[in-house]
């Protein structure tokens, strides 16, 4: 290991993209090796209160897709639906809707 | 050896012999370990209001697993949420992982059966997968094609693999019981 990379210019999103009402957020559950497949649909239905079937559906998306969007709403919704992913050791991210 | 945990009314129970009892407690204090704040002198007040010091990314992987970032490629919103929820984070993350050693510290020496209502089975249930987290990162378990592949080498690797493996046993009992319930 050397010295740290350069910092990088990145491409930041113009500003009055975020202020667009009509432009959802969303939540994104990346899959991961650890958590287990039970476990996953298990939180779906807890968190959102997702049926089984929905909550299964979405588990294998991110399984076999890599991620799945779990939920949509405002930047404040997703904020609050990252952090309790989170706190189930999740891995999720919100971002603008593509 | 345990069978795991099954449902019962208003909750869930286990049997654990005394070196399962042990193996869970050291596992938990890891957590509680990983979890504890760093200690850099931050802003009082900012702690007392409950915002943390940092908006870093932890260095260490398996901090990075257990601490992730919430915007994936928005560094400076990551970071300004980090620094307004970490804290909240790390406590809920210990408090599950004391809810364990609590509940445990209930066995007698040679363990015995515990019965957890709905709630702690919840913080357990967190606190498992927090552990299983924090050795699956360090592992570097891997999915090849459905199969759990892991870079255990020394006989250290392996010893953690045969808890972690074990721990995603038991884990599953508990998911299961848990959907029983609902």
């Amino acid at each position: 290991m050397g010295t740290a990379p350069a910092p990088v210019e990145l491409e930041r999103p113009e500003a009055d993209e975020d202020v667009r009402p009509d432009k959802p957020w969303v939540t994104i559950v990346w899959n991961d090796p650890v958590n287990l497949m039970s476990y996953v649909t298990y939180v779906f239905q807890t968190v959102f209160g997702y049926s089984r079937a929905k909550a299964h559906k979405l588990m294998m998306d991110v399984h076999h897709k890599g991620r799945a969007v779990v939920s949509t709403g405002s930047r404040e919704e997703m904020e609050r639906d990252v952090s309790v992913l989170h706190s189930y050791g999740l891995w999720a991210t919100l971002q603008h809707d593509e | 050896m345990t069978d795991g945990f099954r449902a019962v009314r208003g909750g869930v129970s286990i049997r654990l012999d005394r070196d399962e009892a042990a193996v869970l407690r050291s596992m938990a204090g890891l957590v509680l370990e990983l979890v504890e704040p760093p200690e850099d002198g931050g802003d009082p007040l900012e702690a007392l209001v409950g915002i943390s010091g940092t908006a870093d990314t932890p260095e260490d992987p398996v901090l990075a697993r257990l601490l992730p970032d919430a915007y994936g490629g928005d560094r400076e919103a990551a970071g300004e949420f980090r620094r307004y929820t970490e804290g909240d984070l790390r406590r809920h993350k210990r408090e599950n992982a004391e809810t364990v050693i609590s509940g445990l510290a209930g066995l007698g020496p040679d363990g015995g059966e515990l019965v957890l209502d709905t709630g702690d089975a919840h913080a357990w249930l967190k606190a498992l997968n927090d552990v299983r987290l924090a050795l699956g990162t360090r592992l570097g378990v891997e999915e090849d094609g459905g199969e759990t592949r892991v870079r255990a080498e020394g006989p250290a690797d392996r010893a953690a693999l045969n808890v972690y493996e074990w721990l995603g046993g038991v884990q599953e009992t508990l998911v299961q019981a848990l959907m029983a319930e609902r």
